[in-house]
């Protein structure tokens, strides 16, 4: 089809940023143990660096799939190697790559046996993330989203606390049966949807009502397991208790992430008129992850746990702000994902660094450290600061415009989730006025040492980022206006067929915020017109 | 030129918070108050140069220093609006600021963490900064939630008290509360206007409805309430004494609490548009100012006292806002920072001569020992007393005169009452610290020293600003500062403001005279000339001494209601997670099991029983069978023989 959305470029970008730490995890079956790490380092910061040219070469301006590659890989039937970065997949693949180097750097020393398939197994972490998050085509989609349980089962089976297998079971199970829907919905969108995998085309098909409600249920379960929702959010605080500090710093950065992509990715943009439908069912989800999440953060002894839970409660944000379904709300909603990415992933190296000194995660056990560790104490009150989202941190800028998004779509909905906001500052600051103030308990009065200088260089990037994106986050924000906006002109229902199921206010969920109450109230009785479908020109925003 | 220096009156100590933050263990002491001092001295003479220019321009500029956020039609600038009122703001705020962060450098000679208390210090006066320049909703938020940090940050200097710890905790909590309310009044406000710059929706403030405009100025007064420490929300402020004195002179008194008054001037254009709003704002000042003298005359704590006439004091302003009397709400506030910064700098300097003893039990005929500082405190109690003519009478008389003069005879008559309780429990301290019978402790009386003269020369300072500082406001409701103030605070209701009603002022001046003076009166009765009669009048009416000694059981109420709850449903929902929610999840993982095991027996038993079965007869045939086959040559020449003779038989008889 020539009309696909898509600007290519001359050098395979994509694949080289993907199959780079494969190509690492290779190697390091090949070199000794002590050189692992800083081949592993290497690796995954010249990763990093490879993202960089892109964000300059990245046009903002356009919706477009930018440097796009397209290989045919089986013909019949069609599946392609199709690869490309939006505005909405573009800041998820930075935080990913940006992200590993912190990762190897916190298991420098934590893990020690079979370090070097532990560096092996992070990469090729990486590499399926990164393609989960660039293939264009569903079946290349589907290889990387199982491919990337793998590495998880084994960094937690292997490398875990003593009840590892445990959680990696049930975070295995847990996810292997979304995936399984998933790949079932894959099918059905293959078969209803003209034979093709290819995800840009199966954005432009209109999908029958019936056939895509039974779509939403398959992907609702593979996608919430994922973020995870309300009540399939079980599996976390086991996961991040048994794994190591890497595990749960991916866990929580970019693994949870994939969920909230989904809903973004497919869901909106596929399901429209399903979506509408299911669109107050997934607030309420929100919300109650939101408040329940804090709630459950309030109740934890464990610090892990602490900020296991308070990731549901954020990560209910984020699907509050995508449900909400306006400009606001789904830009807020990716910058939390990069913000909770950041700042949830710090706290988790916070705990990381306390547990390889006092060996506990309890937070009766780790008292008055202020006194003997000022810079892990400054950094955790940072982070605990960027989590309960302070004005001038990263996360102040998502939860803000999440809430604003939600605002406009509901008052009262907005009104409830800012008691989350109440919530978050009573249990990170309970655990900051736990852990960093008072007096050392006995035991770990005289041995603690302060952060060393590896540590720190993985804190600092982490510490810049979060005042950087919350003093200036247009260079982010800017990434994805057109992105988002082409998604929410897909996730505009269609055809007419379901509207009558929709209350009379549920239009204004689809209407772009004016300037003006007045001009607002015209666009709510405007008749659902619809929308152009694709191609869309660039200049057409 | 001018752009450039308005931006920079937060970047100085913006500045100084990065040096000292990132390098302050590398020098010493002196390189780091110098530059904190210095900062915040360079901060004032900008604000300075500014006010000078916008007194004489009468110009209302808006500086942009960058876009902040831009997402869809939200469009937010990290901007500034220079006017009248932000001038004000600037001057006290830097002004008293560098007085405090001087006084400190002697208050707080060889603690622990010297450099970390004046980088947390120039982190406040950014915020502080931000909150009275932003020209939008956003800019003030973030200084409005800054300001909340470091509040936190220095209530928990002493990072080693647990009790520090948890009044640093409860304090950003409340103002937390606060805050929510205060960012649904944004969203209701970009909702309404499609923008959260200030000039434009003050423009467009009379298309609200009644309604509209009422929830929003609501929800602005619960942000003000939080953060004013007013009734309901005002609990966390007594506590916050934990931190050290020049924090509650800075933050807890003369800035920081201010802000929530602040902030309601600078939306008068829509409190204006909302009656029901407005008095609300005043009942809860009215009640707030009279709630919380009540509860001063009780305590024995210096701080504490003066915390709770702080509360009262900020109720004072509320009341002013909430009777539309926004100049006077604003010449309070600027008043009440002088005179409180210096009575709570005053009070560091007992403390510091008395080496931390804070219960005013444990002082009493200081005037001796310390002359200069009770000098010092006895001008701060004369000023918020109200005695005439210090800068306190004109302030708080001006706001009682306004509440007669438009009617609102019971706010009136709380404020008078209020008035003559904070006049008693402001001498009851001062009789009880430096007058009477010394009863300090055998092992610090030794050691009562003046205080240096760094700290006591920024005293003087703010008693003479005490003295004068009421000034500008005179003649009442005609004077300099109100004419200043005007372009900002003249809207719908306060517009009326300026007529002579000059009759019943005077009157009313007199009437507040009587009162301070017979506060002050009563105390000297109670607390000097005839001491024993206090604990008399106390076991006289034990329950309700009980009561105001216990703040009204207010904190236990809240912790009852609120605080044990919260707990409770996060056990609850614990116990839930785990068992009930966990539960379904295993229960699946069970029946998976129990399917498997089910399976597995019917593999075992039906499927391969049935197979074993077939299995075991050929077996059990094959057994009997095998018998024959023994590998004995005679067996089976024996079994030949025995065919034949068979076989012969069967062919021979048949």
């Amino acid at each position: 089809m020539p009309d696909l959305n898509v600007q290519t470029s001359g050098f395979p970008w994509l694949s080289v940023i993907v199959f780079l730490p494969l190509l690492g995890a290779v190697l390091l079956f090949f070199v000794r143990e002590t050189s692992s790490r800083w081949i592993a380092l290497i690796i995954s910061l010249a990763d990093f660096a490879l993202t960089l040219p892109l964000w300059s070469r990245f046009d903002p301006s356009t919706a477009r799939m930018q440097f796009h590659e397209h290989v045919p890989w089986i013909t019949s039937p069609s599946i392609n190697y199709s690869l490309g970065v939006d505005g909405i997949s573009f800041p998820l693949v930075l935080l990913t790559t940006f992200l590993i180097p912190l990762c190897v750097l916190a298991s420098w020393r934590s893990i020690k046996t079979r370090i070097n398939e532990f560096m092996a197994v992070l990469l090729v972490m990486e590499c399926a993330m990164l393609g989960v998050f660039v293939a264009l085509d569903f079946v290349l989609f589907y290889v990387f989203w199982e491919i990337m349980l793998i590495p998880m089962y084994l960094i937690i089976g292997v490398w875990g606390g003593p009840n590892r297998l445990y959680a990696a079971v049930k975070f295995f199970l847990y996810t292997l049966v979304g995936s399984v829907l998933l790949f079932i919905a894959i099918l059905v969108l293959f078969f209803q949807g003209g034979h093709t995998f290819d995800i840009l085309r199966l954005t432009q098909v209109d999908f029958d009502p019936v056939v895509q409600h039974w779509i939403f249920w398959a992907f609702f379960i593979a996608f919430a397991v994922k973020v995870p929702m309300f009540p399939f959010h079980t599996w976390l605080p086991d996961a991040h208790v048994e794994a190591p500090t890497a595990g749960s710093v991916v866990l929580a950065s970019v693994l949870l992430k994939m969920g909230a992509y989904g809903f973004i990715r497919f869901m909106l943009p596929m399901l429209p008129e399903a979506t509408a439908t299911f669109t107050p069912m997934m607030v309420a989800l929100s919300l109650v992850a939101i408040l329940y999440g804090a709630y459950m953060a309030l109740a934890q002894a464990d610090l892990k746990k602490l900020i296991a839970y308070s990731s549901v409660s954020h990560m209910g944000f984020v699907t509050l702000g995508i449900f909400a379904l306006n400009t606001q709300g789904i830009e807020g909603a990716i910058m939390q994902m990069v913000n909770h990415g950041i700042t949830t992933g710090a706290l988790f190296l916070c705990v990381g660094a306390l547990y390889e000194r006092t060996h506990s995660r309890m937070i009766a056990d780790n008292a008055g450290l202020a006194g003997p560790m000022p810079r892990f104490a400054t950094l955790l009150v940072i982070f605990a600061l960027s989590s309960l989202g302070l004005p001038g941190t990263n996360s102040f800028v998502g939860e803000f415009l999440i809430l604003i998004g939600t605002f406009l779509w509901s008052k009262a909905v907005a009104v409830i989730a800012s008691l989350g906001i109440i919530l978050a500052a009573v249990y990170l600051l309970r655990m900051v006025q736990h852990v960093a103030y008072g007096v050392p308990t006995e035991e770990s009065a005289g041995h603690l040492t302060d952060l060393n200088a590896r540590e720190m260089a993985t804190f600092a990037p982490l510490v810049v980022l979060v005042f950087w994106i919350g003093l200036f986050p247009n260079p982010l924000l800017t990434l994805m206006h057109t992105s988002v906006d082409q998604v929410i002109a897909q996730a505009a229902p269609r055809s007419p067929v379901l509207t009558h199921q929709q209350s009379p206010t549920s239009h204004r969920v689809f209407s772009t915020v004016s300037r003006k109450p007045r001009e607002k109230r015209d666009t709510q009785n405007r008749p659902v017109a619809p929308l152009a479908l694709v191609p869309q020109t660039p200049n057409d925003e | 030129m001018y752009d450039l220096l308005v931006i920079l009156i937060p970047v100085f100590p913006l500045l100084a918070v990065l040096i000292n933050g990132l390098a302050g263990h590398r020098y010493s002491h002196h390189v780091a108050y110098r530059l904190a001092c210095g900062s915040v001295g360079l901060s004032f003479l900008c604000s300075v140069a500014v006010f000078a220019t916008t007194l004489r321009t009468g110009i209302t500029r808006e500086v942009v220093a960058y876009t902040w956020i831009f997402g869809g039609d939200l469009v937010v600038n990290l901007a500034f609006l220079i006017d009248p009122l932000t001038c004000v703001m600037l001057l006290v705020v830097t002004g008293v600021g560098l007085l405090i962060h001087l006084y400190s450098i002697g208050y707080m000679h060889g603690e622990e963490g010297f450099t970390r208390f004046f980088t947390y210090m120039n982190l406040f006066m950014v915020s502080m900064l931000l909150l009275v320049m932003g020209n939008n909703y956003l800019v003030l938020f973030i200084g409005w939630e800054g300001v909340g940090l470091c509040s936190y940050l220095l209530i928990g200097y002493y990072y080693d008290r647990v009790s520090a710890a948890k009044a640093a905790t409860k304090a950003f909590v409340m103002n937390r509360i606060g805050d929510a309310g205060f960012l649904l009044a944004i969203f209701l406000v970009f909702v309404n206007f499609g923008t959260l710059d200030y000039t434009e929706v003050f423009a467009r403030a009379g298309e609200l409805s009644t309604a509209t405009a009422t929830a929003i100025a609501l929800c602005l007064l619960i942000g003000a309430v939080g953060k004013s420490a007013q009734v309901p929300l005002y609990t966390w402020l007594p506590d916050a004494m934990e931190g050290p004195t020049p924090v509650s002179a800075l933050i807890h008194a003369a800035t920081m609490v201010t802000a929530g008054v602040y902030m309601i001037v600078r939306n008068h254009a829509i409190f204006d548009m909302a009656p029901v709003a407005m008095t609300t704002v005043a009942w809860v000042g009215g009640i707030t100012a009279l709630f919380a003298a009540t509860i001063g005359l009780v305590q024995n704590d210096i701080k504490r006292v003066l915390a709770y006439s702080t509360v009262s004091q900020l109720g004072y302003m509320f009341l002013a806002c909430g009777i539309g009397a926004y100049t006077a709400a604003i010449f309070h506030l600027m008043t009440h920072a002088f005179f409180k910064a210096l009575l709570f700098l005053a009070a560091g300097s007992v403390i510091h001569a008395l080496s931390g003893e804070q219960d005013i039990r444990k002082m009493g005929g200081l005037k001796a020992r310390i002359p200069m500082t009770h000098a010092l405190f006895l001008v701060g109690t004369l000023a918020i007393a109200g005695i005439f003519p210090l800068a306190g009478f004109w302030s708080k008389d001006e706001i009682m005169a306004h509440a007669f003069t438009h009617g609102h005879y019971a706010l009136y008559a709380m404020a008078v009452l209020g008035a003559l309780l904070t006049s008693f429990y402001m001498f009851r301290l001062t009789y009880l610290t430096f007058y009477g019978q010394s009863r300090v402790e055998p092992h610090v009386a030794g050691h009562i020293h003046e205080s240096p003269g760094i700290m006591i020369k920024p005293l003087l300072v703010l008693a003479v600003l005490s003295v004068i500082g009421g000034f500008p406001g005179v003649p009442p409701e005609e004077g300099w500062f109100h004419h200043f103030l005007d372009p900002v605070t003249v809207g719908v209701l306060s517009g009326a403001a300026h007529q002579g009603a000059t009759h019943p002022i005077v009157l009313l001046m007199v009437v507040a005279t009587v009162i301070a003076l017979a506060g002050w009166g009563l105390a000297h009765f109670l607390y000097s000339a005839r001491p024993e009669a206090a604990s008399q009048w106390a076991a006289r009416a034990p329950a309700a001494y009980r009561t105001l000694f216990n703040k009204y059981y207010i904190d236990e109420a809240y912790d009852a209601a609120f605080v044990e709850p919260a707990k409770r449903v996060g056990r609850i929902w614990d116990w839930f997670d785990r068992t009930v929610i966990d539960g379904l999840v295993r229960g699946v993982g069970g029946m998976t099991q129990g399917g498997s095991a089910l399976s597995t027996w019917m593999e075992k038993y039906i499927i391969y029983g049935s197979i074993n079965v077939l299995g075991y007869a050929n077996h059990l045939t094959a057994r009997s069978w095998r018998r024959l086959q023994t590998g004995m040559v005679h067996h089976y020449a024996a079994i030949i023989v025995a065919g034949l003779f068979i076989l012969l038989h069967l062919i021979l008889l048949w």
